[in-house]
Order: C-alpha cells, then sequence, then structure tokens
C-alpha cells in the first residue's frame, strides 16, 4: 500500500534547481536508500518532504492526502519526521528539553521520553546536559529521538554518520535497527553504500537532482549503484540538461 | 546611608520592571525595541485615559489595558517587525526606531504637551511608607514595584524553561527552522512572545504613571534606563535584568548622594563602565553580537540629551 507518492518534484534554491522532476512511490514499511554524490539533491529532496522547502512544481501526496504546499510545522503532525543533516539541535536546551520539543505535534504513539532512554542508553547520563556539550554520538542519538518523540510514520534520516568516527557509526546503526526492522517507513541518506545497502530494502540513486536509478536492493549490485552514483551507468543520461 | 542603599535597590526594582520587557524581547527575539519607552507610555496614557474618563482605577484597568497590550504585540509582530526582519537584522531597529516617533507625536497630538500622573487615582499609595527600624521609610508602591519586578522576571524565567510554549518559544528564537521541523509554528511563537513582552511593558507603563509624571515625550528616557538596566545586567538573561535594575537604582542614589545633579550621571557612568568592560575585558561585546548598531546609540544620546 502506498504511503508516500511523490510526482514530478522539482524544488529550487533560487535559480538552482537542486531537485529535478523527481517521482516515486513508497510502500509502508519500505525502506529506501537514498544515495548520490555531494550536491545531486538529497538533502534538498528530504527537506522539501518534511516540508521545510517548498517546492517549485510537483506534487507530494501522504495516504494519498495533498500535503505539497502544507508547511513544515503540520507535516509532523501527519506523521513525517525528519532527521535533518548536521542534526540541528537546540544546542543552548538540554536533551530533555530537545527530546520534549518532539512531542509538539501531540501525534499518539509509544514514544516517550523514557523509551528514547533505553533505545540509546547512551544518553541517559546526559539527560540534562545542553545539547552543544555533548559528543557527536550523542548529538546524532538526540537528533534521532527527537525525531522519533513524534511518534512518526516516515521517518526521513539525513546523513546520520556524517561527522561520526566508524565505531560511533557502528553503534548508532546498532541502535537504529529495532527502527529499521519494525515496520516504519524510512528514507535513508548515507554515503556509505555498503552500509545504506546493508538495511534498505530499496534503492534510489540521484544525479545532479534527477533520479537515475531505483531498484529493489535484492536486483541490484553494489556496482550497478556505484556506476549509476558516477553517472556511468548509461551512455546517454542527459547529463548536459540544465 | 543605609537609607540611600535602600531606596536605590528599591529604585532598581522600578529599573528592573521596565528593562524586562526589553531584555525579553532581545533575548528571546533578538529584536532590540527601540519604542519599548514610548509603548509603555501609551499604556500609561490608556490607564490614564480610563482613570480619569472613566473613574476605572488603574489596577482595574490593567484588565483591559494588559490584553491590549498583549494584542498590539501580536499585532506588531505579525505585520511590521515579521515583515521588517526578512529584510535583514538593521531594519526591525529601524522600524521600532520609526514606530517610536509615531507613537510620541500620536500621544502628543492626542494628549498635549500637559504631563499627567496616575498617582491621584491611587490614593495614599504613591505617597505612603512602611517604616522600618532605625527610622528608615520605604514607600508602599516602592516595595510593591520590587515585588512586581520580581514576579514578573521569576515567572517569566519559569514560563520559558518549565513549560511547552515557553519551550517552543525558546527553540523559535535559536532556530526557527528547525523549530518548524519539530512541530512549532515558529511564527505564532514569535507572536505570543511579542504579546508576552507587551504585557510587560503595560506593567511597566503602569508603575512609570503610579509614581511620577509621564508626558508624551517621557519614552525615550525610559528606554534608556530600561536599556541601561538591561546592559548592566548582561543584556538578554531575565535575573541579570534584576541584578542590572539594582545596580542601575544604588548607582543613581550614590550618585545624587555625592552631587546634587548626581543622579542620572551615576547611572550612566556605571552603564558605561560595564560597557567597556565588557567590551574590552570579555571580549565578546554583546551589542557587537547581536548587531547593534549607530542607530541604536543615536537614539540612546537622544534619550539623554533629552532626559531631564
Ligand atoms: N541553502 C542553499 N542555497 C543555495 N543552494 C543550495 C542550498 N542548499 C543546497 N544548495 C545546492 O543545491 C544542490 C543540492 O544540494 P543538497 O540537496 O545539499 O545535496 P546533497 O544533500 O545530495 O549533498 C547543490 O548544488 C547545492 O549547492
Ligand atoms: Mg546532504
Amino acid at each position: 500500500m502506498t504511503i508516500l507518492s511523490v510526482q514530478n518534484l522539482d524544488v529550487r534554491h533560487g535559480l538552482l534547481q537542486a531537485v529535478r522532476d523527481v517521482s516515486f512511490d513508497l510502500a509502508k514499511g519500505d525502506v529506501l536508500a537514498l544515495v548520490g554524490a555531494n550536491g545531486a539533491g538529497k538533502t534538498t529532496l528530504l527537506r522539501s518532504l518534511a516540508g521545510a522547502h517548498l517546492p517549485a512544481a510537483g506534487r507530494i501526496l501522504l495516504n494519498d492526502q495533498e500535503l505539497t504546499l502544507v508547511p513544515s510545522h503540520r507535516r509532523i503532525a501527519m506523521g513525517i519526521a525528519l532527521v535533518p543533516e548536521g542534526r540541528r539541535l537546540f544546542s543552548q536546551m538540554t536533551v530533555e528539553e530537545n527530546l520534549l520539543l518532539g512531542k509538539t505535534s501531540g501525534r499518539p504513539g509509544d514514544w516517550t521520553i523514557d523509551r528514547v532512554f533505553s533505545a540509546f542508553p547512551n544518553l541517559v547520563p546526559r539527560r540534562h546536559a545542553k545539547t552543544g556539550h555533548l559528543s557527536g554520538g550523542e548529538q546524532q542519538a538526540t537528533a534521532i529521538g527527537r525525531a522519533l518523540m513524534s511518534n512518526p510514520d516516515i521517518l526521513l534520516l539525513d546523513e546520520v554518520s556524517l561527522g561520526l568516527s566508524p565505531l560511533v557509526v557502528d553503534r548508532v546503526y546498532a541502535q537504529l535497527q529495532s527502527l529499521l526492522t519494525s515496520g516504519t517507513t524510512i528514507i535513508l541518506v548515507e554515503q556509505d553504500l555498503g552500509r545504506a545497502m546493508g538495511v534498505a530494502s530499496r534503492v534510489i540513486c540521484m544525479l545532479e537532482g534527477r533520479v537515475v536509478l531505483d531498484s529493489p536492493v535484492k536486483n541490484i549490485t553494489r556496482d550497478q549503484v556505484t556506476k549509476a552514483y558516477f553517472g556511468l551507468h548509461r551512455a546517454n543520461t542527459g547529463r548536459a540538461a540544465s | 546611608m543605609i537609607d540611600t542603599l535602600i531606596q536605590g535597590i528599591l529604585l532598581g526594582g522600578y529599573y528592573a520592571v521596565i528593562a524586562c520587557g526589553l531584555s525579553f524581547m532581545f533575548s528571546v527575539m533578538r529584536i532590540i525595541n527601540l519604542a519599548h519607552g514610548s509603548l509603555a507610555v501609551a499604556a500609561a496614557y490608556g490607564l490614564w485615559l480610563l482613570a480619569s474618563r472613566f473613574g476605572i482605577s488603574p489596577f482595574a484597568g490593567l484588565l483591559i489595558v494588559l490584553p491590549a497590550m498583549a494584542a498590539i504585540g501580536w499585532l506588531l509582530q505579525r505585520y511590521l517587525l515579521e515583515r521588517s526582519a526578512r529584510g535583514g537584522a538593521l531594519l526591525p531597529i529601524l522600524t521600532t526606531f520609526g514606530l517610536a516617533i509615531v507613537i510620541d507625536n500620536l500621544m502628543f497630538e492626542q494628549f498635549g504637551a500637559d504631563t499627567r500622573s496616575l498617582a491621584p487615582f491611587i490614593g495614599s499609595l504613591s505617597y505612603d511608607s512602611w517604616e522600618l527600624p532605625g527610622g528608615i521609610y520605604v514607600g508602599k508602591l516602592a516595595v510593591m514595584t520590587m515585588a512586581t519586578a520580581i514576579a514578573l522576571l521569576g515567572g517569566l524565567q519559569l514560563f520559558l524553561s518549565r513549560f511547552a510554549l515557553g519551550r517552543a518559544i525558546r527553540a523559535t528564537a535559536e532556530d526557527p527552522d528547525t523549530a518548524g521541523l519539530v512541530g512549532i509554528d515558529a511564527r505564532k511563537a514569535n507572536a505570543l512572545a511579542a504579546a508576552i513582552a507587551m504585557v510587560t511593558v503595560g506593567i511597566a507603563g503602569a508603575f512609570l504613571a503610579m509614581r511620577a509624571t509621564f508626558d508624551p515625550y517621557s519614552g525615550g528616557p525610559q528606554l534608556l534606563f530600561a536599556f541601561e538596566a538591561a546592559v548592566i545586567g548582561g543584556a538578554g538573561s531575565l535575573w541579570g535584568t534584576l541584578i542590572g535594575g539594582i545596580v542601575l537604582g544604588l548607582a543613581q542614589s550614590l550618585g545624587a548622594k555625592v552631587h546634587p545633579q548626581g543622579f542620572l550621571i551615576g547611572g550612566h557612568v556605571v552603564f558605561l563602565a560595564v560597557l567597556f568592560a565588557r567590551l574590552f575585558l570579555v571580549g565578546t561585546p554583546i551589542i557587537g553580537r547581536i548587531g547593534f548598531t549607530k542607530t541604536g546609540f543615536a537614539k540612546i544620546r537622544a534619550a539623554i540629551r533629552s532626559t531631564p
């Protein structure tokens, strides 16, 4: 059953068109790995799905409900939560306060502060610390926890491993594991192709704002994704378009 | 001497009350409201009108004036400050500067140059006092002002740190884009913050008008005192504002003791000393950080000149 439908989406930063004619449907429980080189438009796409950046053209439907022009603060109430690139915590506020802010939308569900602390036990001793003083791993856990507090139907994760040491990344993914297999619909942006394909059921590769590959993970090899990643998958990819 | 200190501290309570809204608006909305004093005077005129025309006591009048101030704050944010903020950090300051001039002149047109006061409408409260051991008298109104300052600043602090709405306001102040992503309507949060700030401005106007006289151009000096108290206390910290108000009150009282003309000078000297200490010793010019510019200084200079 389709939960999220993206249709011919164009998103601009001023004159620059960062997302071009992107379409895909997501079924409930899908874990989509969204890959692509730096500047491919992944962050812009996720931000427009979360409502932080309204698209120039195209449509976004959630459960057949039009939400293309719904602003971010109402979208989270409809069940789409973004863990933004660079974590974007409120640095002057404590871990607990950041988590409580995640509850603003008031969506009913199972996530509570205590459940976040049991999912991310490394946060327990930091409960009353300002997030500006946390380590990268602790910050990332807080950012994920904050998004979960809204009990989302769709969770968008933008480069959760950015700036973390490999050991800490392993830990964050271990903590995410139950989530990834729990039936929550997830879009995951991840630079590490191996890791992304390891947890996802489907992969979309973006190149210069366009979708150049969209396939179930089981039907595709890492090599093919790498080729698409660098724009080598077809001789005539239309890369000259601007 | 002890009398001077006690009177100075109590005067500080008044400065804390008038600085409260300025400090709150600066700390949570990053807006320096140069119309702060004028809005307080406008609230004072509101109370005076209700009292002199309709015989409504100023305390009952607050029940009308404070909601009106909240509405003014909301509208101000929605239709003026929010729009001007899109033009950069300087524009809101200029906007409030212009607003101050408009308000002052509208009041002049409406009420003329006569000085007014709420003192005649509050019975003996304006001159009643309690005697402390040692033959020291403290004005009832001054004590009430101090109690209000503590309640107001404490209440705001509590609201910001313990309540979801307060957290939403703080989050919006820090990062409005991310505030939206966690489900906060940033426009609403800012409008609410402005409404709260204006309620405190209304309270400040009431005390201004009860303890002294005011006229259409009283806003400038009030802005100056509020500004001095807020800066001395470390602009943006609410408890600091109380300390700042008390330091300013003490400096003025001691200044007056030293020299008959020393009242204002004492306050200005301490303000400047703290300002320069911040700029040169601490190295984090709080004023520079928030993009405070020549306009602000010009307004302050004008206010200094127009201070009686
Ligand atoms: N705030 C912005 N203003 C202008 N251009 C931007 C902004 N953010 C991203 N871009 C541009 O949009 C394109 C896509 O960026 P982004 O979505 O961040 O890609 P990715 O997340 O895949 O690295 C890039 O060319 C980038 O330079
Ligand atoms: Mg990105």
